[in-house]
Parts: structure tokens; sequence; C-alpha cells
């Protein structure tokens, strides 16, 4: 019997005689369903490719190589709500865009996430008072995960709102979840 | 040719439809409303004039009456001329449209339409560019209103600080800090 075919029968039997945390050496984790699905689903968030003014330029910076947002696996801006996960309102939503908006969530399948990226989309930005065509905030249209404040926010700052809803991602359970409700008008 | 010059053949064409030349920047003469497009055609066929360029297309309010000023000018000879009429009529402004016979007046119509209210008669698809279609009033008036909401969405700005929010916001948007979402806090272990 050559010495290769000894340590495999030493193997075998080692294996029905060891407990089962001895077995496969240190390549076992233990850890519940959910945390790997969060974890799997923070790590590809794709985000819909549109912008609506000039946080847009910023948000292109931020998907850019300088920024560079595919580090965070949020780089596959999708054309389509339908294949969005994340849908980033960067800029000035107006009443007639407002709409649009509210469809294009709408369309887009569960789970996914607002980032209010802005004082435009926050709060209506510089047109608060004056601006007659513009909305006062997009959360009141859909439910915004996270607010990032700039006018417009560098990329670091959309970088840090994208990592926050990364955390949010991560903290979810998604088994037995409910689907979140429809919001009125 | 200097707009004097124009002004002068102009005037000796059309007559009394046409005003006195307004010394300026932009020198300019108001023209009868009606006619608009006549005297546009006009300037732009005739020899030695060849205003075949509509730079731009305005309107004006103001306050009594309205305006549409039209800014020609001629590539062959680099003159130019402005050109005013005047609405006095706020209710139902009427202008025959200069799109059919300066193709850069049609999307410029639409916005004196969406914006200030006037009516191109003629104009081959006159409807808002900006707003909504289902807009109400003409945003550009001096004595403009805006709507309170259009389509449920509260549109003008209204006093209240939304505390939970941290910012301004309608006063129609749900108190929070009266009720409060119920925050589910989030499970930390093993994380």
């Amino acid at each position: 019997m050559s010495k290769t075919q000894t340590e495999i029968k030493i193997r075998e039997k080692a294996e029905q005689t060891l407990p089962l945390e001895g077995r496969h050496g240190n390549n076992v984790i233990i850890t519940s369903v959910d945390k790997v699905l969060s974890w799997a689903r923070q790590s590809s968030v794709w985000p819909m490719s549109f912008g609506l003014a000039c946080c847009a330029i910023e948000m292109m910076a931020t998907a850019a190589g300088r920024f560079d947002i595919d580090r965070f696996g949020m780089g596959v801006m999708r054309a389509s709500p339908r294949q969005s996960d994340l849908m980033i309102v960067a800029g000035t939503v107006t009443m007639k865009m407002a709409l649009r908006v509210k469809k294009l969530y709408e369309q887009m399948p569960e789970p996914k996430y607002v980032l209010s990226m802005g004082s435009c989309a926050t709060c209506g930005g510089p047109y608060w008072k004056h601006g007659y065509h513009v909305l006062k905030g997009v959360d009141q249209i859909v439910p915004v995960d996270v607010y990032v404040a700039g006018c417009p926010p560098r990329p670091e700052a959309l970088l840090e709102g994208l990592m926050m809803i990364q955390e949010k991602i991560k903290r979810e359970e998604m088994l037995g979840k409910k689907l979140a409700p429809v919001m009125a008008a | 040719m200097t707009t004097q010059e124009i002004h002068a053949r102009l005037k000796a064409r059309f007559n009394e439809r046409i005003g006195d030349l307004a010394e300026g920047v932009d020198p300019s003469c108001t023209v009868e409303a009606q006619s608009i497009a006549e005297v546009c055609s006009w300037l732009r066929d005739e020899p030695g004039i060849d205003l075949t360029s509509l730079m731009c297309l305005s309107s004006v309010d103001l306050k009594d009456k309205l305006q549409v000023v039209y800014n020609l000018h001629s590539i062959k000879h680099n003159h130019k001329l402005t050109l005013k009429i005047e609405l006095s009529d706020r209710e139902n402004p009427h202008v025959p449209t200069v799109s059919t016979v300066f193709g850069t007046a049609d999307w410029h119509e639409r916005e004196a339409y969406d914006m200030m209210g006037i009516v191109f008669d003629g104009h081959h698809d006159l409807r808002r560019i900006l707003c909504p279609d289902d807009w109400e009033g003409w945003p550009l008036r001096k004595d403009y209103v805006v709507q309170e909401t259009y389509r449920g969405l509260r549109v003008p700005y209204a006093e209240g600080m939304n505390p939970d929010r941290g910012h301004w916001v309608s006063k129609d948007t749900p108190d929070l800090r009266a009720n409060p979402p119920q925050r589910q806090e989030p499970d930390l272990e093993g994380m």
C-alpha cells in the first residue's frame, strides 16, 4: 500500500469517527438565511439610470472612475425600472416630472429603495417658495429611505448616502417581509 | 442697410399699420397685431431687406396689456429689426402665427402661449410646452395666482416647519412628530 493510499484511509477513518466540527476544517460558517440574503443584496444594488438636474452630474461623477460606485456593486445603472432596486432622485422634481417619478417608482419590483439627492428633491431647494412648478419634497409622492443634503451634494456625500442604503439593506429581514403599502395620490 | 432705412421702406409699404421707430439698443417699431404675419413675410422676402431669421420671440406682460416682441435678423446683410405688437385684451389675446413664415417660431409661440396665454391663430400645434397639459393659469403673467393643488399634490409653499424632517415642508404633509412612525430596532446580533 503506497503512502498516499494510507493517508486516504486514515482520513476516511477520521471522518467517520470525528464530530461534525472537525470534519471539514475551518471551512464552515453558520448563519441565518436572512443574513446571507441581505449580504448578497446589499452588494448588488442596481440603481435606476435617470437624473433630473445638476445633481445628476454629481451622480455621474460618483459612478465614474474617480469615485466608482462599482466598488459597492452599484455600478450597474439600469435603463429600466423593472430591473432596478434603487431610485436615486437626483435633481429638481417639477410637478410635471412628479407624476413620472411616481410611475417609475411603481414600476420597480420590490424590494425597492429611494434616495433623495440634494435640496431640490428633499424639500424643493431654491424653488421652495417662489417655484410654482416644483414639488416641495419628493417624499410627498414616494417613500424616501435616505436624504442626502447639498446643492448639489459632492460625490462623497452621495457615497455616504449609498452606504446608508447598504446598511439598511443589511439589517433587513427578507423572509416573511410584507410588501410596502401603496401610497395615496 | 440701417434700421432707419428698413423702417422707412416698411412704413412706405404698410403705411399706418407700422408705428414710429423707437431708438434704443435694439431700435424697434410697433406693428398692428393682425398684420404681423403679413409684415414678417414681406420683410423676409423683400430683396435688399432679407430678414430671414427670427432670432427670438418673446412675450411681455405690461400689466394693462400684453406685448409680443419679434427680433429679426438678416444673415445676408447683417442688419436687424425688432417688431413689437401690443394686445390690449388680456382675457382673450389673439395674434396671427408667424410659424408659417419662420419655422423657428413654432416652439417660441408655444412657450409664449404656455407662459403668457397668448393664442397664436393658425399655429398647427398650439399646446403647452413646459407646464403639464392640464395646468391652470398663465404662470408668467403679473396677476398669476398659483393653483392650490395639482392632481392631489400641493403646489404653493405653505408655512410650517416639520421638526422631525428638519426642513420646511408643506402643511399638508403628515406631522411625523405628532404621529411618530413605528420604528423597528434592527437586530444587531451576529453582525
